[in-house]
């Protein structure tokens, strides 16, 4: 990463005509990221995934200007059918498609002023690399006691036209107070060897409910940070669910911070994954303010070669009482390369409060499949039973019925 | 002028200072001292090569800062790293020449040397500042072929088992505090169990910081050859000083085939006061090795001193069907800070541990437990399971909890799993009811929390913890 590079990203941005202030803020951006580069394992965050290095194995000749010419197209079939939802497309980190034919259109407000605001987490290079080279931005209000009749999928189409390029794009979110909004991301990669890197940003008002759920089932090449933050208001619920499986690497960094009395945040994921994929779920709650509730369950199922993280903190702030913080992880080996790393983590500064964590790790219990066995299913059939239920556990916290029916087809059970 | 001294030691009852001409190397940490150190000590010349080995490589070496507890900057050059009481630099025929003032600090300490002889049968070594004063029961000890003494006196008589073992667990190039100890460690015990002994007694060691503006660098090395048993307790007190002191210990475990070292702390070091100014840095380096096949170390500790606790006793469990176990008590209080825990490193087959951590929190303190539990490819079959409770006092201090979990067999199994919670108001209330003040029924409820890891403790000492335990929670309510 040398001054080239970093003079050509300033020619792109002068192209671009970008307001000057715009352009100074993403100057500034770029900038840290060359001086910090990609994340590594001496920062502890990233202890147990070194991204410089995967990306490195990965990709060579890593290309941070992507110029989109043309016109990309994604295939059709691709687009669920299996229930009635709401659109918005991006093919290769490109807005294609808006499509609402559920809503009522006036209330809602989309924004696609490239001119953001900083983001105010810059906790690595990596959201220091988005602010700077993100230009596809859209930022989606919905106005006060709305709720969203259908969910809102949101499909990130990957061509076989780009490959070893740097995507980023980043899209804001706002509930106002009583709406309510349920968002899936569907992950659908046919590019080869990309580092994709991903900002949603979630501000949830007063009494206002989301549904967020993540879907990368289909095996492909992509190394990918999928970074989310969550602000929830009084009385504000988020509900987030995690099925992580198709890509080479992928690293789901979720920040959720409770500002305001009543709030909660649920949280649960499954990790499925072979061959030497590698996949890490972070996770980061902030009990900022009393009576806050927070539930988080990782089910993680690893074959192979393949290596799976966990990291999650429970945080109590001072003011926090009343906090009520569960976190549990549990991982099964069902090979001897296999690796599984966790650090579930609490720090706590309130005393009135309930907070535990439980983590796990081992193969499946021999006395059940023997007991399987002896009723007439062979070894195959037994592990594939015992494997599904236990990942069951984590696709039961799914409250929407056509996503938790959709996932179970996805994983055959 | 007395009623002020009293007053003063009410909270630290080990807090006073023994007026004992000493001997000091000169301030400062560069090559001369660690001459000085090792001239001093008669040392041979191996010995004083390790020390400058270790010393080179300090200077490549930073202090680690990714710990819970931040500290002020350690000034390296301010502090005497050797200081000796004047009497003890000519050898003792016996415990009776020794300076009688020595004799009335380890009376006041509670461990009267002299009858400690006769009555309970628990072999003593007394290191004072820098060096070791005393070793009792060295008869009996030796009848069984059982070697029990000060590291100095180790190097010069049995330099062939220290050569083989010393920095076989903790070597010269670790990390900076370990390898500042390697460089100018000053006295420690030794001990060294013969093949299928088992240590007629406990075996123990006093430390005592008394000089000022001293660090104390002591370095222990137990080794229990194939077979063999023995238990070692050690005890910490220093005087209460405005400054900040440095304790930076070493300590080396090795057990052989079927051997078992049980290895308990009682750490009350001067913890500051009430406003958290003073007090002993500890940070400490302490790592057991299982070489063995079936060999057994187990780690007890109760950590109530110190103004910042920094430490990991670990094991490293390389023979195969070892077992490693921690058992911890951590209470902070006021403005003290502990970052403690564990690392369990899984190597051989059929390895087992267990941790059990409780911590307590009151006042302004911060209290962390930081444990690693590490599985290898090859250990098949390995167990670990992790129990770290804490309890919260106020709403002022806090209670954080860093498990770092690696497994990288698939036929290990892991277990973990961490709570938090506060003094439950039912059963204050039920205590208060049946007649104890709040102070009381907090003592017996926190002692009821802590029980499981105070079974651990010897005997004789788990009376002493257990008022220990009550002692630095007093005041913490209210």
């Amino acid at each position: 990463m040398t001054l080239e590079l970093k003079n050509n990203i300033e020619k792109m941005f002068k192209e671009k005509k970008l307001p000057s202030e715009n352009i100074e803020f993403r100057k500034k951006q770029i900038d840290i990221f060359l001086t910090k580069g990609f994340p590594n394992k001496k920062i502890e965050e990233w202890k147990y995934s070194d991204l410089d290095h995967i990306i490195k194995q990965n990709i060579s000749n890593l290309n941070f200007e992507l110029k989109l010419t043309g016109d990309f197209n994604y295939n059709n079939s691709e687009i669920l059918n299996d229930f009635e939802h709401n659109k918005i497309i991006y093919v290769n980190g490109k807005i294609k498609n808006f499509d609402f034919p559920f809503e009522e259109r006036e209330n809602i407000e989309i924004n696609y002023n490239q001119d953001f605001k900083t983001s105010k987490n810059s906790i690595n290079s990596l959201i220091n690399l988005n602010n700077a080279l993100t230009f596809n931005y859209s930022k989606i209000r919905i106005l006060k006691n709305y709720n969203f009749k259908k969910p809102l999928v949101i499909y990130h189409f990957g061509t076989k036209d780009i490959n070893s390029s740097v995507i980023n794009f980043r899209s804001d979110f706002v509930l106002e107070e009583n709406s309510s909004l349920c968002v899936i991301n569907i992950f659908k990669n046919h590019s080869k060897n990309n580092f994709i890197n991903i900002n949603q940003q979630y501000k949830i008002s007063k009494n206002a409910n989301l549904k967020n759920y993540r879907i990368d089932s289909e095996l492909n090449s992509g190394i990918n940070y999928f970074f989310t933050n969550i602000d929830l208001e009084n009385n504000s619920n988020s509900e987030t669910f995690i099925y992580s499986a198709g890509s080479k690497f992928f690293r789901n960094e979720i920040n959720c911070n409770l500002n305001d009395k009543y709030s909660s945040a649920f949280i649960s994921g499954i990790i499925n994954l072979n061959e030497s994929q590698h996949h890490e779920i972070k996770t980061n709650i902030n009990h900022l303010s009393e009576n806050t509730k927070s539930y988080q369950l990782i089910k993680s199922v690893l074959n192979d070669s393949s290596k799976g993280v966990f990291q999650g903190k429970i945080f109590v702030d001072h003011k926090a009482q009343k906090t009520d913080g569960y976190q549990l992880s549990k991982s099964l080996l069902l090979d001897k390369d296999a690796e599984f790393d966790a650090k579930p983590e609490l720090e706590i500064y309130a005393d009135d409060v309930k907070c535990s964590h439980g983590s796990t790790s081992g193969n499946l219990d021999e006395n059940s499949i023997f007991y399987l066995m002896s009723r007439g299913l062979s070894y195959k059939q037994s592990k594939k039973l015992l494997v599904d239920g236990f990942l069951n556990d984590a696709i039961e916290k799914i409250t929407n019925q056509d996503v938790k029916k959709y996932i179970k087809k996805l994983m055959k059970i | 002028m007395i009623d002020k001294e009293l007053e003063k030691l009410k909270d630290y009852k080990y807090g006073f200072t023994t007026e004992i001409e000493n001997i000091k190397a000169p301030k400062g940490l560069n090559k001369e001292v660690i001459k000085f150190i090792s001239n001093i000590k008669k040392e041979p010349e191996w010995m004083l090569q390790w020390r400058l080995k270790a010393f080179e490589r300090l200077k490549h070496l930073k202090e680690p800062d990714w710990q819970k507890p931040k500290f002020s900057k350690i000034n390296y050059q301010d502090i005497y790293y050797y200081s000796a009481p004047k009497s003890a630099s000519e050898k003792l025929k016996s415990l009776d020449e020794l300076d009688p003032k020595l004799l009335e600090t380890y009376n006041k300490l509670g461990i009267p040397l002299q009858e400690q002889k006769r009555l309970n049968g628990i072999a003593v070594d007394a290191i004072f500042d820098s060096v070791s004063v005393a070793t009792t029961f060295k008869d009996k000890l030796t009848e069984k072929g059982v070697i029990f003494c000060s590291m100095s006196e180790a190097i010069k008589k049995h330099p062939e088992l220290v050569k083989k073992y010393l920095g076989s667990v903790i070597p010269v190039n670790d990390h900076y505090f370990a390898t500042l100890n390697s460089a100018v460690f000053t006295d420690g015990s030794f001990v060294y169990i013969p093949e299928n002994i088992r240590c007629p007694m406990e075996l123990s060691t006093y430390f005592r910081i008394n000089a000022s503006e001293t660090g104390q660098f002591e370095r222990t090395l137990i080794i229990a050859d194939k077979g063999s048993y023995v238990s070692y307790l050690e005890g910490c007190t220093a005087p209460m000083r405005d400054e900040n002191q440095l304790h930076a210990a070493n300590v080396e475990l090795i057990a052989l085939d079927n051997a078992e070292i049980k290895y308990s702390t009682v750490q009350n070091w001067y913890p500051g006061d009430k406003n958290g100014k003073g007090g002993i840095y500890n940070f400490v380096t302490k790592r057991g090795l299982c070489k063995g096949k079936n060999s057994k170390i187990s780690w007890t500790q109760v950590e109530t001193g110190s103004a910042i606790t920094w430490k990991y006793p670990s094991c490293i469990l390389q023979g195969d069907n070892s077992i490693g176990e921690f058992y911890s008590i951590a209470i902070t209080n006021n403005y003290q800070k502990a970052d403690t825990g564990t690392k369990m490193i899984h190597i051989g087959k059929n390895t087992k541990s267990k941790i059990i951590s409780k911590g307590i929190s009151a006042g302004y303190a911060d209290n962390t437990y930081r444990g690693l539990v590490n599985i290898f490819p090859k250990a098949k079959n390995a167990r670990n399971f992790t129990q770290c409770d804490s309890l919260l006092i106020g709403n002022k201090c806090g209670a954080h909890t860093v498990p770092y979990i690696k497994n990288r067999n698939s036929e290990s199994k892991i277990e973990h799993e961490a709570t938090t919670s506060k003094i439950n108001e039912d059963q204050l209330y039920y205590c208060q009811q049946r007649g104890l003040n709040t102070e009381d029924a907090i003592s017996l409820i926190v002692n009821g929390f802590c029980k499981e890891v105070l079974q651990q403790l010897p005997m004789e000492f788990a009376v002493e913890a257990q008022k220990l335990v009550g002692i630095s929670l007093e005041g913490s309510v209210g």
